[in-house]
């Protein structure tokens, strides 16, 4: 059952687009999808190392700008040198970007993780306020206030396949979709070995896991730079599918929409991000009759903390559970292992319950 | 696991080590060996240092003097997942099991040191790290067999009965591939019962040659297993010998034993 469910939900929203007709849903499934990725990044961070980025939309909006950039072209004068940088493939922009913000990954978790906890919170969101400030006032590079517009859409394809422009909703909604199977993919398969392992073990209790051998360094940085690539991956998609960049990018609100999305659906778990995003993505949509966007972002608040009352460690985890004790009169009839013969993991659920800051 | 070895050369070397916390001194000066293949056990009343010697020798505090080496190697300045590195494990009084982990998966935790992932691999999933993973699994239910708890593999780490969770302390300590194991009060708080569980595990271990240097107030315990006793008062060692030594040694009676060893 567990194991079918990605698919089915991944068979279902590929069938999507083909009666969705409003393209205003559409449109709100796409960004909500380049959210969920972003969330999903965050729940690598906040989940698995148990270390909480406040300035996660700082990898975001690393990602656009620097996508937006390579694929728009650039001059430039630094120190009286003369910079010029011809437009690029917009998918060159898109992994560029990533690469940026996973460098930045880097050096924020090297930099941060010698200061753990609440240090590293602060770090995270002193590096978004740079950043920000940096886009606001480098109009040279940036145009500052007056925003980048014009950003091409991504075109794909190979010289022998013939080249797709993605103009469409419906063509992004199912490259969003494609991604975001891939990042869940992945980070299943990263969290499930050895690494996630040792990520979930300093999470749970650092100094028993230091004392197995675990490096601490190591595997936060690990994280922070997988956290950070996927961050500007899903700021990259965001550039070249609204086609138009400002520093209101780099809004905190950005990064406790991720948050949000994170902690109500389950952190630490890999369906958590997606089950958030979909909720807090799609919200607006039947918001927007009601109430101003203002009002809002006050319910989200009141809803997700009418979540951690109800569900502390989230939505999913407590589905998982209810299943469990569903089942849990099989689960006795067969062998001790059971559980564990069937891969199901008690680590992705280990801690859930805690709240880090 | 080490194959049999005869007791040899020092494997450990603890080489006038002090331990200043601001004006309090913690180890004033403290020098003693283990050998290969050793039981060792350090004792002495709280608040003598015992804790304080195993958080130096595995890299959680810095000594203030002196240096300790292994098999060789010095371990200044290692951070303690480099002192585990070199195959010096230590257990822990209190935090010693993930509480919210599944036993068998606490187990594969322990396994770091012996897995030698490769990301690229692992992200895509191909078929040799699918086996190493196999083969991890299967050691940690060897690991639990060793020290009896497979029966408990799916509970979680936190619901196990106080002395099995010990054990799974010393199971995690054994994941990660020691050389010599350091155990840090490991039988406080057992019932008798467990505790003679205990010492049957620390016979086989001791059987397949596993070097150990145990701190431990169990003092009937303590005499029954270790080759040899190092006893610490007030931060420095008072006596160094053979179970029957230390009880025949003065100055150990009046520090620290009092009346004598009952029971022993």
């Amino acid at each position: 059952m567990k194991q079918v469910f990605p698919f089915v939900a991944l068979a279902f929203f590929a069938t999507v687009p083909l009666w969705l007709q409003d393209q205003y849903y559409l449109h709100t499934l796409v960004v909500a999808g380049i959210f969920m990725l972003a969330a999903m990044s965050l729940n690598l961070l906040l989940g698995y190392t148990g270390q909480l980025s406040l300035g996660h939309v700082a990898f975001f909006g690393i990602g656009a700008y620097v996508s937006a950039l390579t694929s728009l072209g650039f001059s430039l004068s630094v120190f009286g040198f003369q910079i010029t940088h011809e437009p690029w493939p917009a998918f060159v922009g898109l992994i560029l970007g990533a690469m940026a913000a996973g460098l930045c990954g880097y050096l924020i978790g090297k930099l941060a993780f010698r200061v753990r906890g609440a240090y590293f919170v602060i770090v995270t969101i002193s590096f978004a306020e740079v950043v920000r400030l940096v886009s606001l006032n480098w109009v040279e590079l940036t145009n500052g206030p007056l925003a980048l517009p014009g950003i091409p859409p991504l075109t794909l394809g190979f010289e022998w396949t013939g080249y797709v422009t993605l103009w469409g909703k419906a063509q992004n909604y199912y490259l969003v979709l494609v991604l975001i199977a891939l990042a869940y993919l992945l980070i299943k398969r990263l969290v499930e070995s050895p690494y996630g392992r040792a990520m979930i073990a300093l999470r749970e209790n650092e100094t028993l896991a230091v004392s197995v051998g675990i490096s601490v360094t190591k595997y936060l940085v690990l994280a922070a730079i997988f956290s950070g690539a996927l961050a500007g991956l899903a700021g990259g998609l965001y550039a070249h599918y609204i086609q138009i960049i400002d520093p209101m990018i780099f809004m905190f609100l950005n990064t406790v929409t991720m948050v949000i999305m994170v902690i109500t659906g389950g952190k630490g778990t890999l369906a958590g991000p997606l089950v958030g995003g979909l909720i807090f993505g799609l919200a607006p949509v039947f918001l927007r009759n009601y109430v101003g966007p203002e009002v809002q972002w006050i319910l989200y608040g009141v809803l997700m903390i009418l979540v951690v009352f109800v569900l502390p460690e989230g939505i999913v985890p407590a589905i998982e559970r209810w299943f469990n004790r569903a089942a849990k009169p099989n689960r006795k009839n067969g062998s001790a292992g059971s559980k564990i013969e069937q891969g199901g993991s008690t680590l992705a659920m280990a801690g859930s319950g805690k709240v880090n800051s | 696991m080490n194959a049999h070895t005869q007791p040899s050369g020092p494997i450990l070397a603890v080489e006038h080590v002090a331990v200043h916390f601001g004006g309090l001194v913690a180890i004033s000066d403290m020098s003693f060996e283990v050998r290969e293949g050793e039981l060792v056990s350090l004792i002495g009343p709280n608040g003598a240092g015992k804790t304080t010697a195993f958080n130096v020798i595995t890299g959680f505090h810095r000594p203030t003097k002196g240096h300790v080496s292994f098999r060789g190697t010095s371990l200044d300045g290692l951070k303690p997942h480099e002192v585990t590195g070199l195959g010096l494990v230590r257990t822990f009084q209190r935090t010693s099991v993930f509480e919210k982990i599944s036993v068998f998966e606490n187990v594969l935790i322990g396994l770091h040191r012996r897995t030698a992932p490769n990301l690229l691999g692992t992200l895509l999933g191909l078929p040799g790290e699918r086996k190493a993973e196999a083969a991890l699994r299967e050691q940690a239910w060897e690991i639990l067999r060793l020290v009896g708890i497979e029966h408990e593999a799916d509970e979680m780490g936190g619901s196990l009965p106080y002395g099995d969770q010990r054990l799974l302390g010393v199971a995690l300590a054994l994941a990660a591939d020691p050389r010599a194991l350091l155990l840090d009060e490991p039988v406080s708080g057992m019932n008798a019962s467990e505790t003679g569980r205990f010492i049957d595990l620390l016979n086989r271990l001791k059987a397949k040659g596993m070097t150990i240097l145990l701190v431990e107030h169990d003092m009937p315990m303590v005499m029954k297993i270790s080759d040899r006793i190092v006893v610490l008062n007030y931060g420095r060692i008072i006596a160094n010998g053979t179970p029957s030594e230390i009880q025949n040694d003065p100055e150990v009676i009046a520090a620290y034993l009092g009346g004598g060893v009952k029971n022993a």
